[in-house]
């Protein structure tokens, strides 16, 4: 099975009256509580999807700004943007591991590790990548950028936010900084990389566009109103169905992303590249973001980026019912397992560092332990409910 | 044996009772109760907590793509100049089986292994002199693939005792644009997909004894079925061991399997294999930056390989449908069983309790069969012959088509489900083929019910 990019090429129009998801929700959830739950998931994914794809909108814009007008002002006004855009999508990495919509785009939105030879130059590489190589790459388009490796399984190596971040930020050499490309990498020179200002700043205008295109296709999929889209599909099967993708969503995300990918792999290998945000340096916001994301589904509560709070029956209200102490546990565990997250020193590429008595990796085992600790609770969660969960 | 309380799968229902967990449990102890799309990613239900981290770390490592090297060292550098995929699990999707291109395409998840007639080193295949054994047929920037490999098929005509027809898909791949001067002039060509990677750690572990002494069973029957052990070259002991792994049972191990998958298919040397995959006459790829020696280090590549043994096979559903068990009476009847062994035992693997003194159900006896003529791709590996293959196991085949999204299956993907996979047996399996040509509809679907049950 392909990846399908076709569908990105739909003329789409986004209009997204919030009265209708009220409208929908207050349907079965009525009566039945397991259909309120799965009412209000649907709920808060559109919302989390929207907030997400208005900060993927918002990084387009301010990297054609800074495109515009290459200043140092302008890139970190760039770099800023990322991050906020960044961090609005790994809420949503709990909507993955199930047959959702985002699986279809997520190897294009979330690719990684990026091959930063196979994009742009790099120490010792000057010539490296699609950007420098005119002769095989006459011109930088959206079919080079994503044709470059479209086989499923393998992710693509060349688009996405971390394609986004390497252009933005450049190599991670030194321990004590992120990145440290200047804008004048998009500023047209005669030598060095301004030789191919225009061709980087095509790239990374390309990629966030298709970056917010991809996330467009995923809120779409979750908008309240339509007929035959992925949430009308995903509230009319048995309400014990979508639990099953729900509770795989948030125990998949906690356990082999975030705690094991995320956290325990760079941990064990002491290794920066197999940090998340190596680039820039913001993997712990990742893995706080992440963490509350499996809170906010437990919980059913989820604050907007405009401030407001979107709340309603989560996985808890379920669970309060049919294992009372159990959800008590969670619930504590959930809040628990963020603060050790919280805690863990900056930046992350530097904390996995030292002997096992560095604090930072003090701090990392201690979120590790309360992660494990989580995690076994929410498979007692899922067989208290009688669904299925197997974690790697 | 004790089942998850609450153990449920949506898509089919399924009941186990204390009497029929024992079949059910194709993986022993080992076996994950699971039926999704992730059935192939799951860690042995009874891995060691001291063996979890070694499994994430392995699991990121073959899931993950490799990066060329660069001039600051990664852990993930290495990849190429030549490869034939960026990751293992570009092949092995979520620990899957690869499928076969449709016509005039490209194979994205198989491999082309070639050769010359001949012997090789320690009696293996005889590499072409410019393009070794395998084709690579990607490239980092700046370095040519080997060559152009696109699909094309015949379609083969047939039909039941009954009367119902059937088409079976020969496939004649075509193999063009040869980047660094003609190969040899006999080259034979193998295009072979990628295999799931459950229970690979299982397998192992079957002593080597029993392997021998069903070979021996097997030289004592009269109908014509002979099965006998591959002798590979073990590159770590330096010695000659039985071949386990592989299409034709050509590697001894899981580590040197893994290596070689490394080495040929991602251009990444290991402590097994310390060469790059590419030879002297390729020699614009000498230039190609490397990522020191061995470009995986012995401690990733360790957890690599435990991440490949310790893989979990998914258990049986339906196992007391009355049509699943009519298929499996019919599966033994039919001598399917002989080769494809229903229960074989594990021994004791030292620092793998996991792994040891199972009862495991993996529909192999991991020894090589003559398939017969249809099915022959003219390369002798050690020694199985062109017409020689290994009993592939047939564990977790019900759920390919659930993980993978196909249902491609014999060694070169050619055959569209199971029933065409049955129909390409040959040679030894000639007579049991004909009997299931011979069956009536409703028995042909009872066996294909048992295979979907695995």
């Amino acid at each position: 099975m392909k990846l399908k990019r076709g569908l990105l090429m739909l003329p789409v129009l986004l209009i997204l009256p919030h009265a209708a998801v009220a409208a929908e929700a207050a349907g079965p959830a009525a009566t039945d509580p397991q259909a309120a739950v799965v009412a209000h998931y649907a709920d808060l994914m559109f919302a989390e999807y929207e907030d997400a794809l208005a900060a993927a909108r918002s990084l387009q814009t301010n990297i054609e700004l800074f495109l515009d007008h290459p200043t140092a002002d302008s890139l970190a006004a760039a770099k800023k943007s990322w991050i906020a855009s960044r961090q609005s999508y790994s809420q949503t990495e709990v909507a993955r591991f199930y047959d959702g919509p985002i699986e279809a785009v997520e190897g294009y939105i979330n690719a990684w590790p990026i091959d930063q030879n196979y994009l742009d130059y790099t120490a010792g590489a000057p010539d490296s990548g699609i950007i420098n190589d005119v002769s095989r790459f006459p011109h930088i388009t959206r079919d080079v950028i994503v044709g470059a490796n479209e086989r499923e399984g393998e992710k693509t190596i060349s688009t996405g936010f971390h394609a986004i971040e390497f252009l933005l930020w450049g190599q991670d050499l030194s321990a004590a900084s992120p990145g440290q490309r200047s804008y004048t990498d998009y500023v047209e020179s005669s030598d060095g990389p301004g030789r191919r200002a225009a061709r980087r700043r095509e790239y990374l205008r390309l990629l966030a566009q298709l970056l917010a295109d991809d996330l467009q296709v995923v809120t779409i999929q979750w908008t309240p109103g339509q007929p035959n889209n992925y949430r009308a599909r995903f509230l009319t099967q048995p309400a014990t169905v979508a639990l099953a993708k729900i509770i795989s969503g948030v125990g998949n995300l906690s356990s082999s992303e975030l705690m094991n990918e995320r956290m325990l792999v760079p941990f064990a290998t002491r290794s920066q590249e197999n940090e998340q945000c190596c680039f820039s340096d913001t993997t712990h916001l990742d893995l706080i973001r992440n963490q509350m994301g499996v809170r906010d589904i437990f919980l059913g509560s989820y604050t907007r980026t405009d401030g407001s709070e979107l709340a309603g029956p989560g996985l808890l209200a379920l669970l309060q019912k049919s294992d009372a102490p159990l959800a008590a546990t969670l619930q504590k565990q959930l809040a628990g397992a963020l603060l050790a997250i919280q805690t863990i020193p900056q930046p992350f590429d530097q904390a996995i560092l030292g002997d096992d008595t560095a604090p930072g990796r003090t701090a990392i085992k201690t979120a590790l332990a309360a992660l494990q600790a989580q995690n076994a609770s929410i498979v007692q969660a899922a067989a208290a409910l009688h669904l299925p969960l197997n974690l790697k | 044996m004790k089942l998850a309380a609450g153990f449920l799968i949506f898509s089919w229902a399924v009941t186990l009772n204390a009497t029929d967990t024992g079949t059910a449990l194709s993986g022993g102890a080992t076996t994950a109760f699971d039926a999704s799309r992730n059935a192939f990613t799951l860690s042995a239900r009874n891995i060691l907590p001291e063996h979890r981290t070694d499994f994430y770390v392995g699991d990121s490592f073959f899931n993950e793509n490799w990066l060329a090297a660069t001039p600051v060292h990664s852990e993930r550098g290495g990849l190429g100049p030549l490869f034939v995929s960026r990751s293992c699990a570009a092949c092995h999707v979520r620990g899957g089986r690869g499928e076969t291109p449709d016509d005039n395409l490209p194979p994205e998840t198989m491999v082309v292994r070639i050769s010359v007639p001949g012997q090789g080193a320690y009696g293996g295949p005889k590499p072409d002199p410019i393009y070794g054994l395998q084709l690579q047929t990607h490239a980092l920037p700046g370095y040519q693939p080997e060559a152009q490999v696109l699909a094309a098929y015949k379609e083969l005509g047939g039909s039941f005792a009954d009367g119902e027809k059937y088409y079976l898909r020969q496939p004649c791949f075509q193999v063009a644009d040869f980047a660094y001067g003609p190969p040899q002039t006999n080259l034979v060509v193998s295009p072979l997909t990628a295999p799931a990677v459950i229970g690979l750690g299982l397998l192992e572990a079957v002593p080597e004894s029993s392997l021998r002494a069903r070979a021996e069973q097997n030289a004592h029957r009269t109908d014509g079925i002979a099965g006998k052990v591959n002798q590979v070259w073990d590159n770590t002991d330096k010695k000659f061991a039985i071949g386990r792994f592989g299409w034709k049972a050509e590697q001894p191990s899981v580590r040197q399997q893994c290596a070689a998958a490394f080495d040929g298919d991602m251009g990444l040397t290991t402590p097994v294999f310390p060469d790059e995959n590419y030879t002297a006459a390729e020699s614009t790829c000498t230039n190609a930056p490397n990522n020191g020696h061995p470009e995986v280090s012995e401690q990733i590549f360790r957890q690599v390989v435990l991440y490949a043994r310790l893989l979990a096979v998914p258990v049986r559903r339906d196992v007391t449908n009355a049509m699943v068990l009519r298929g499996q009476k019919l599966f033994a009847q039919l001598n399917c069983a002989v080769c494809h062994a229903p229960e074989l035992q594990t021994g004791d693997v030292p620092g793998f309790p996991e792994l040891s003194q199972q009862t495991i159900h993996p529909y192999t006896d991991l020894l090589l069969h003559d398939m017969g003529e249809g099915l022959s791709d003219h390369r002798q590996v050690f020694a199985a012959s062109g017409r020689e293959w290994r009993t592939p196991p047939l564990w977790g085949i019900g759920l390919v088509g659930t993980v993978n999204g196909h249902n491609f299956f014999l060694h070169d993907g050619r055959a569209r489900g199971m029933t065409e996979a049955i129909l390409w047996h040959g040679g030894e399996a000639e007579h049991s083929k004909e009997q299931f040509r011979q069956l009536p509809p409703a028995d042909r679907d009872a066996l294909i019910s048992f295979l979907k049950s695995l």
